[in-house]
């Protein structure tokens, strides 16, 4: 049998198609698997494995609030996301349109030193940052987890960041701004900020899902469960003998994660560009 | 001397804040919280490591000892975990970061031009970069366990009597670096979708009007201009694979038998659960030590490259 160009076409796009799914299991599967097994019971789970549940369990899902104070720990999550995330807008882009756009004596060299943070792993400062944060009294607050990524190597990618975007950006309207006696906080904050809106929508994606993922940091200054954030929590479904509860466990992982992949559906590009963004700063 | 300028009903201020000096406060100003911040949180410690990494801390007493290379010694000569650590480091770089590029590459060169399903495909792999690692791992410790886990349920369906994933050190580290590149190589896809766009079509089209294959154009156009990225990427990769710390503590523990203990993991044990304060520091400053190398190499080749 022959094939015309146009069929031949059409099968080798098939089987492209068919090649990206099979690669694409691993990547949706644990997904899936997570969502589902979030609704069987504990005995289920280890029985004949099946995408959908026989009994769907919708009580795994109350019992995770009464395992530990799961709501307290998922506000804490979003009130230091939030609060990390705003800060970090404002210092960045104050930071960012300085180095862009201020002519100052060593702003060059200033540049040069921040950017080396970027190279600096948060497990090499993470020891003194401890027995910073105990002398300054704030252990198992929350004030380290929104100081350390405010301050720390990611607030400095977020600087450089800003410092490209408003760079890239014309000047004429900050000089005209400038005619009409603005100050430059005025220049700053009613001109540059609005024409740099796509920097600051990648800034705030990023450092939002930063603080959101965070794990070593709560970890590590954090101790009461109440003050506990979500990826600490996630990992603390266990019974008295250290192994992990699954019913619970997922049903949780799955409230922390699928609102988060809800938002990235509807918001897939936006969040994919802010991402290559930052990626490219290297 | 030279006369006063300040003199008569001239305002005093004016003549001393020119418009340079005015213009190099403000920029001062403006970076002053982010500055500040930077030297109280980043590089105070990080001078603080240094100091710690040649001290003897004892936490009873809270005192801190001079005692010199020691700390550098006893990890380089005396400990025996310090190179079963670097080589589990190594291992996992060496199986993460070309795993990672060469899947990353090719999703990329599949899904660099816009058509149906593009879109799915590019949001399906990217999907594992915005979920926390937390969650990550947590699932695929759950898909890996020993009988009753998805993966070996479903190998067991085609004959396959799947291994404790988890249990055996040189499973456990396969396991460790597959997952982690699945969680990953979304990221690295996207930065070569990126280079692959910028690269402009017609080196290609000419390219093909001389006969040139599929092959040959990626390996004589494509490739060759992407040799930049690649750098970058792979320096990225390299140094991210050095810092995983929540993968490996979520889905092994470091273990079985230390066969996914990493030095990350290392610094993180030695300081906050054994207490080693002036050990782990000398521990980091050797982690600071590989990335600023792999991260002069790379400014090296890059230097050489552009010459």
């Amino acid at each position: 049998m022959e094939l015309t160009i146009r069929q031949a076409g059409i099968v080798k796009k098939l089987c492209w198609t068919l090649a990206l799914s099979v690669v694409a299991v691993p990547f949706l599967f644990p997904f899936l698997w997570m969502i589902s097994s979030a609704f069987k019971s504990a005995n289920e789970i280890f029985g004949q494995p099946s995408l959908i549940p026989d009994v769907w369990r919708w009580r795994n899902f109350l019992e995770v609030f009464e395992y530990q104070p799961f709501a307290r720990q998922y506000f804490n999550s979003i009130y230091i996301a939030v609060l990390v995330t705003g800060l970090t807008l404002i210092l960045s882009s104050l930071a960012g349109y300085a180095l862009a756009r201020m002519r100052f004596a060593g702003a060059g060299l200033l540049m040069l030193f921040l950017l080396s943070a970027l190279m600096v792993p948060e497990e090499v400062t993470i020891v003194p940052n401890f027995f910073l944060m105990k002398w300054l009294g704030v252990m198992d607050t929350h004030i380290p987890l929104v100081l350390l990524p405010v301050f720390g190597p990611h607030g400095v990618m977020a600087t450089f960041l800003m410092r490209q975007y408003f760079v890239s950006l014309p000047k004429e309207l900050e000089e005209a701004g400038k005619m009409d006696g603005l100050s430059r906080l005025g220049i700053w904050w009613k001109i540059a900020l609005p024409m740099s809106r796509p920097a600051l929508a990648a800034v705030a994606i990023i450092t939002f899902l930063f603080s959101w993922n965070l794990f070593l940091e709560p970890l590590v200054f954090l101790s009461s469960i109440e003050n506990f954030t979500l990826p600490l929590a996630l990992s603390n479904f266990t019974d008295p003998y250290g192994s992990p509860l699954w019913h619970l466990q997922l049903a949780a992982t799955s409230l922390a994660v699928v609102p988060i992949l809800i938002v990235y559906l509807i918001a897939q590009r936006q969040i994919i560009e802010s991402f290559a963004m930052s990626g490219v700063k290297g | 001397m030279t006369g006063h300028i300040r003199t008569g009903t001239t305002a005093p201020r004016a003549p001393w804040l020119t418009l340079r000096r005015r213009e190099m406060f403000e920029g001062w100003l403006f970076v002053s919280p982010t500055l500040i911040g930077f030297l109280i949180f980043f590089l105070g410690p990080l001078i603080a490591v240094i100091i710690y990494s040649l001290s003897e801390w004892n936490l009873l007493s809270q005192q801190m000892t001079y005692i010199g290379t020691a700390n550098y010694q006893d990890a380089l000569t005396q400990n025996p975990d310090f190179w079963h650590v670097i080589r589990n480091s190594v291992i996992f770089a060496a199986g993460l970061v070309p795993l990672n590029m060469t899947l990353a590459l090719a999703l990329a060169l599949a899904l660099c031009r816009p058509g149906r399903g593009v879109v799915f495909f590019r949001t399906a792999f990217f999907a594992p970069v915005v979920t926390s690692a937390v969650a990550w791992a947590i699932v695929w410790k759950f898909l890996l366990q020993g009988e009753a886990g998805a993966v070996n349920q479903m190998l067991a369906t085609v004959g396959i009597d799947g291994p404790n994933w988890l249990r055996e050190p040189d499973w456990a580290m396969a396991a460790v670096i597959v997952t982690r590149v699945l969680k990953m190589v979304g990221l690295n896809m996207i930065l070569y979708i990126a280079a692959l766009q910028s690269i402009p079509r017609d080196y290609e089209e000419a390219a093909r009007l001389e006969g040139a294959g599929n092959w040959q154009i990626f390996r004589m156009v494509t490739w060759p201009l992407l040799a930049p990225s690649t750098l970058i990427i792979m320096v990225i990769t390299t140094i991210g694979s050095f810092k995983v710390f929540d993968h490996i503590y979520l889905m092994t523990g470091g273990g079985p038998e230390n066969g996914t203990l990493v030095l990350a993991f290392y610094i993180y044990e030695q300081a906050f659960e054994f207490f080693n304060v002036g050990y782990a520091s000398a521990l980091a400053m050797i982690m600071f030590a590989i990335v600023l190398v792999l991260a002069v190499v790379q400014i090296m080749l890059r230097q050489k490259g552009s010459a």
